[in-house]
């Protein structure tokens, strides 16, 4: 008994250095962004473009087809919920509203965290197994300007952009199923489900979006930075990026959407 | 009355004052204490496990020891801003033991990057210099191969390119010759030499490869234990009256005398007594 208790003890202690770890991460991370140009050591434009490509353009395609099938999974459940009360018309609203709050940014943090958390994970743990990063630190790079701070803008960037693609793909989704079964015209729908959209869903959305790009990031490079015993601390690291990753945004949206709804 | 000038004492590029380092609790250097003098080649030899590897993380500012001082060029690093560090890495080149070259870069962009990182050199110039560390390594022709594509001894070579772009005044060499064949090995040592005769470097070289050590080394400390056993040149390391220097050197196995009670015991668990 006392063995395990030591155990829950030992494990919440390494969780909060860990989250430390993690802020100061970020903390360094936006310290370069900013003051690293005045240092002479200014974060890389042509790393962060590089990024942005691999984390963003390529993940685009992905995006666009898991929200739209998501959309088009919300439209068959809503229009068969709605059925019996021959409010089916209000499929519009329900999904237009939830599409742009919430299931946008989560499915798209998810998407990300397992595509390109995993692999910034990957990259930085096999890099630290190869003494890439010490031979970063002896060239006079520091590690987090060269590989968390790019990673990081990448993310901000793109993960509202996929977001906003998200939306749109949804919607879209939805609509296909909704002609199908109401015969509503896609024009209609999307239509409405503009009308229905103010800003606060939008912004509530996007920011959404941001706070999970953070996530994704810190967590992703602290798991790489923290890679032991080889090939397989490698695979460690990474699965492990993605499972902290997605339980992450999963915590950090209920979070989010229990303040938000309260404004 | 001063002295005769090829006996005055020569400037140390590296002092090491009473280091004490650990990992997870266990000590692994327990005051070690060493100096390599401006323009000598230092070579630090011991056994698996004796703690050289660990000596030049410390040595190379990538950790901070429990306590001690590390003075490079006059400098005490361990005592360093990050500011100061990044400008003393202008002064420092190092080949590790797998090349460490960066995967995802060319061997020129691998070896362009402290040009990059410490000067505002624009591309051409970079270029030329590039080329310039290439020929002194034998790697002419070979810059724009990925390193995946190099076998190991020139990755080992485009790591000692990308070491020297800056013409560093330290250089450090880990296991330079690990997985070489002996010929390879030996064109590596030649270029050690070279580079000392050529630009003066004040060169430290880990490694536990005999022949090597005693064809380059002006200096050998040998390590074991996480102390040092002995520093001297090599004609004095050779002659050394020390056990287990002998061992290491004559590659005699150790003969650790077993506690067979203890064996037992370690075996199953069980106390005889």
């Amino acid at each position: 008994m006392k063995a395990k208790i030591e155990a829950i003890g030992r494990r919440t202690v390494n969780a909060i250095e860990e989250i430390g770890y993690g802020l100061m991460m970020f903390y360094e991370a936006i310290y370069w962004l900013l003051l690293g140009q005045f240092k002479k050591q200014p974060v890389n434009l042509s790393l962060i473009a590089a990024q942005t490509v691999q984390i963003g353009v390529a993940a685009s395609l992905i995006v666009i087809v898991l929200c739209f099938s998501v959309g088009m999974m919300l439209a068959i459940q809503g229009l068969e919920t709605l059925k019996p009360y021959g409010a089916q018309a209000q499929v519009v609203t329900g999904i237009a509203l939830s599409v742009t709050r919430e299931f946008a940014a989560l499915i798209t943090g998810i998407i990300v965290a397992g595509r390109s958390g995993s692999a910034i994970a990957a990259r930085i743990g096999t890099m630290k197994e190869s003494q890439e990063i010490d031979a970063l630190q002896v060239i006079g790079i520091n590690p987090v300007r060269y590989l968390a701070a790019p990673a990081l803008v990448a993310m901000v960037i793109s993960m509202p952009i996929l977001t906003l693609f998200g939306i749109l793909m949804g919607m879209f989704g939805a609509s296909i199923y909704t002609l199908y079964e109401l015969g509503m015209p896609i024009g209609i729908y999307m239509s409405r489900s503009f009308d229905v959209i103010s800003m606060y869903d939008l912004l509530q959305g996007l920011s959404k979006s941001i706070v999970f790009a953070i996530l994704i990031v810190v967590i992703s490079v602290i798991n790489g930075f923290q890679v032991k015993g080889g090939a397989e601390g490698v695979g460690l690291a990474t699965t492990r990026s993605v499972v902290i990753s997605i339980s992450a945004i999963v915590i950090a949206d209920m979070i989010f959407t229990f303040f938000i709804t309260r404004i | 009355m001063n002295k005769p000038l090829n006996q005055a004492p020569r400037k140390k590029a590296i002092q090491v004052k009473n280091l004490v380092t650990h990992y997870d609790g266990r000590k692994i250097l327990n005051g070690v204490s060493l100096e390599v003098n401006q323009g000598e080649i230092m070579v630090i030899m011991g056994g698996s496990g004796s703690g050289k590897s660990t000596l030049l993380r410390y040595l190379l500012g990538l950790q901070k020891p429990t306590s001690g001082h590390i003075e490079l060029l006059g400098k005490d690093i361990t005592k360093m801003t990050e500011h100061d560090l990044h400008h003393m890495m202008r002064n420092i080149g190092v080949s590790f033991q797998g090349g460490a070259l960066f995967g995802s870069m060319t061997v020129a962009e691998n070896i362009q990057l402290p040009l990059k990182e410490h000067t505002s050199l624009d591309e051409k110039t970079m270029q030329i210099m590039s080329q310039m560390k290439l020929e002194v390594v034998n790697l002419a022709g070979f810059e724009n191969l990925m390193p995946s594509q190099l076998s190991g001894g020139m990755v080992k070579r485009a790591a000692l390119a990308r070491a020297i772009i800056l013409d560093p005044r330290l250089l450090f060499f880990d296991e330079p010759s690990a997985g070489l064949d002996p010929v390879v090995s030996a064109e590596l040592d030649e270029l050690i030499l070279r580079l000392r005769d050529a630009m003066n470097m004040t060169i430290v070289v880990v490694t536990h490869e005999l022949d090597s050590a005693f064809k380059i080394a002006d200096r050998i400390t040998i390590l074991d234990r996480g102390e040092i056993l002995m520093c001297g040149t090599v004609d004095e390391v050779r002659n050394s009256d020390n056990q287990r220097i002998y061992n290491l050197l004559h590659r005699q196995p150790r003969q650790d005398s077993v506690d067979v009670d203890e064996y037992l015991h370690r075996l199953t668990g069980q106390s005889l007594s």
